[in-house]
């Protein structure tokens, strides 16, 4: 055997063994680690200041949940287009947009149908709509190569125009009971818009992590030609990440319509950056090519923690834009740290 | 010799783009277990002549046969359906997945959990690569790392094993020794050496003159756009192949 041979039959390890192993781990489960620490902090904080408990009321928990909600429907859609290597800014008027049309398609569809009826007419409508802006989205990035920051930032503008448009500048009631119970009623003790949320996240966490849509997602964020050279149809996957983006956005405003029984166009407006920071905040890096559905829940709920727990504590409410800011610099400094140290993803 | 048909032939391919002429009338043949290099100056034509046979561009003239049928590739995904795999110099790997799932990037296998919920079967996928990567004489201890915790090498090897495993039969290899360190290179080599023990065909396009005449049988050298000359490796020497290739 030649020298060359036996250096070959040595088991491979990877180039940077040991810690990487324990890195990838923490960086999934940092979030989730930051949320204990956070919960930890506003229930000693709570129990010395107030001598209440944070955590273990129930109100408490259901509040953070029903907040979390809209946020994260928002993120389990950019979590797929962030992992790709791109980004969408169009979501949070795209559901302003599906808040506003469910809203009409509900009033006007009770003029010639029973309440519960009209109500599935205006959920689909208020899906269906955002399809559109999804489409063009990814026509404009997939097919003509515009940049998904610009693309998207453009759609921006177009969805809020329209969304405010339908609605007359203000905003659209609705009257009707199913619409407003599922907005606000409750199944066996939990709010349903919170079920609704849980049972889509089960079905994106399986979307991303166990089928090929997924795996693919994964590949192309990191790197488009190794996906393309792997036969994957890279302009069409990016095609229907776009849509899937704006249909989460779709699904988050005609639950905010059935919660408020009222469209707005304004809806999601302060959610898109909430959004993008729960995604990033969940360990997904703008770069592409990482992040889960766990990271990203764990995100939201590290956000409507932070949101509700100062309110919560007393703290003046501006503290909330700068704590939610200062741990958005701070998973970005840990993802450059890991990046660095561990090497090989790029 | 003339017992043996050859694996591959490209009889006369000929290939413009608009008024130049990159590829005139060039032959090659490609015997099972047979390293052929493909040496040549920039712009000699060895990129063109390897993308006509791995169906990124259509030949203009002339014609390809493989195992003496004539093939015409219309795409890549063609050429690879027929066991003509290339593998370029950037590797085309996704680094943030497992060997695993690189080497079914695009063709992941499925199983059904629970009875009815498919699932991508991850452990079929773990299996693949280990016995893959065992056929290369790589023994891999860590299936779930992505690629790119490996060293280039490494790498390398990932990407021949993604071909091993889709049963190719004629693997195109554009500077697979360029990026990497002196230890590393030599991994490739003897890499070269386990894949045509296996009886498949390697068109292996190098500058590294030292690797070609570490791995080849023949060397074919082209210059602008035409065979400048074919030698056996046992008859020739550097010199002789820098003068073909500067037209010495």
């Amino acid at each position: 055997m030649s020298s060359a041979q036996s250096s070959l039959s040595q088991p491979v390890q990877p180039a940077n063994p040991g810690p990487n192993v324990w890195l990838v781990r923490i960086a999934q489960l940092r979030a989730w680690l930051f949320l204990c620490l956070l919960l930890i902090f506003f229930e000693t904080w709570a129990r010395y200041q107030y001598g209440a408990t944070f955590l273990f009321s129930t109100f408490n928990i259901q509040s953070v949940t029903v907040y979390a909600v809209a946020p994260l429907l928002l993120a389990l859609g950019s979590t797929f287009v962030i992992i790709s290597g791109g980004i969408d800014l169009s979501i949070g008027f795209i559901m302003g947009l599906s808040a506003v049309v469910s809203a009409h398609a509900i009033n006007m569809a009770s003029g010639y149908l029973p309440p519960f009826p009209a109500m599935l007419a205006g959920i689909v409508a208020g899906v269906a709509i955002a399809v559109i802006p999804g489409y063009v989205n990814g026509l404009l990035i997939s097919k003509l190569r515009v940049p998904p920051f610009i693309g998207t930032l453009g759609m921006f503008g177009v969805a809020r125009g329209v969304a405010f448009l339908l609605a007359g500048g203000t905003t659209v009631p609705v009257a009707n009971d199913w619409f407003a119970a599922l907005g606000n009623g409750r199944f066996f003790g939990f709010p349903n818009v919170v079920i609704v949320t849980i049972l889509f996240l089960i079905l994106m966490h399986y979307l991303l992590s166990q089928t090929r849509f997924g795996q693919h997602t994964y590949a192309i964020g990191a790197s488009e030609q190794a996906a393309l050279r792997a036969g994957i149809n890279v302009s069409w996957h990016m095609q229907k990440l776009y849509v899937l983006s704006a249909v989460c956005a779709g699904i988050g405003g005609v639950l905010y319509a059935a919660r408020y029984t009222a469209g707005a166009a304004q809806a999601g407006e302060p959610l898109l950056l909430d959004s993008i920071a729960a995604v990033v905040i969940g360990g997904a890096s703008l770069f592409g090519g990482s992040g889960s559905i766990s990271g990203t829940v764990a995100g939201a709920l590290v956000i409507a923690v932070i949101q509700y727990g100062l309110v919560f504590i007393n703290v003046e409410p501006f503290w909330q834009f700068v704590s939610v800011g200062v741990v958005i610099i701070i998973s970005v400094l840990v993802d450059q740290a890991q990046r660095s140290i561990g090497g090989g993803r790029r | 010799m003339a017992a043996t048909q050859p694996l591959l032939e490209v009889r006369e391919v000929s290939k413009r783009f608009g008024g130049v002429s990159a590829l005139n009338g060039v032959s090659l043949t490609l015997d099972p277990g047979e390293v052929v290099a493909l040496a040549g100056d920039n712009g000699a034509g060895k990129s063109t002549l390897i993308k006509t046979i791995s169906g990124v561009y259509q030949a203009d003239a002339g014609e390809i046969r493989l195992n003496g049928e004539p093939v015409h590739f219309a795409t890549p995904e063609a050429a690879r359906g027929h066991g003509i795999e290339t593998i370029y110099q950037d590797l085309s790997l996704a680094d943030n997945l497992s060997i695993g799932a690189n080497i079914f990037l695009g063709r992941e296998p499925k199983r059904k959990a629970f009875g009815f919920l498919p699932v991508l079967d991850r452990a079929a996928m773990a299996k693949a690569a280990q016995e893959t990567m065992a056929r290369l004489d790589f023994h891999v201890t860590r299936l779930e790392a992505p690629v790119g915790n490996f060293s280039g090498g490494q790498r390398q090897a990932v990407a021949i094993g993604r071909a091993v495993y889709w049963n190719a039969q004629v693997l195109i290899m554009d500077e697979p020794t360029a990026a990497l360190g002196v230890p590393e290179q030599r991994k490739v080599v003897s890499l070269i050496h386990t894949l045509k023990a296996q009886g498949r065909g390697i068109i292996f396009i190098s500058h590294n003159l030292q690797d070609i005449f570490a791995v080849s049988d023949r060397i074919v050298v082209l210059r602008r756009g035409s065979l400048a000359g074919e030698r056996r490796i046992a008859h020739t020497n550097h010199d002789e192949i820098v003068k073909l290739m500067v037209g010495g």
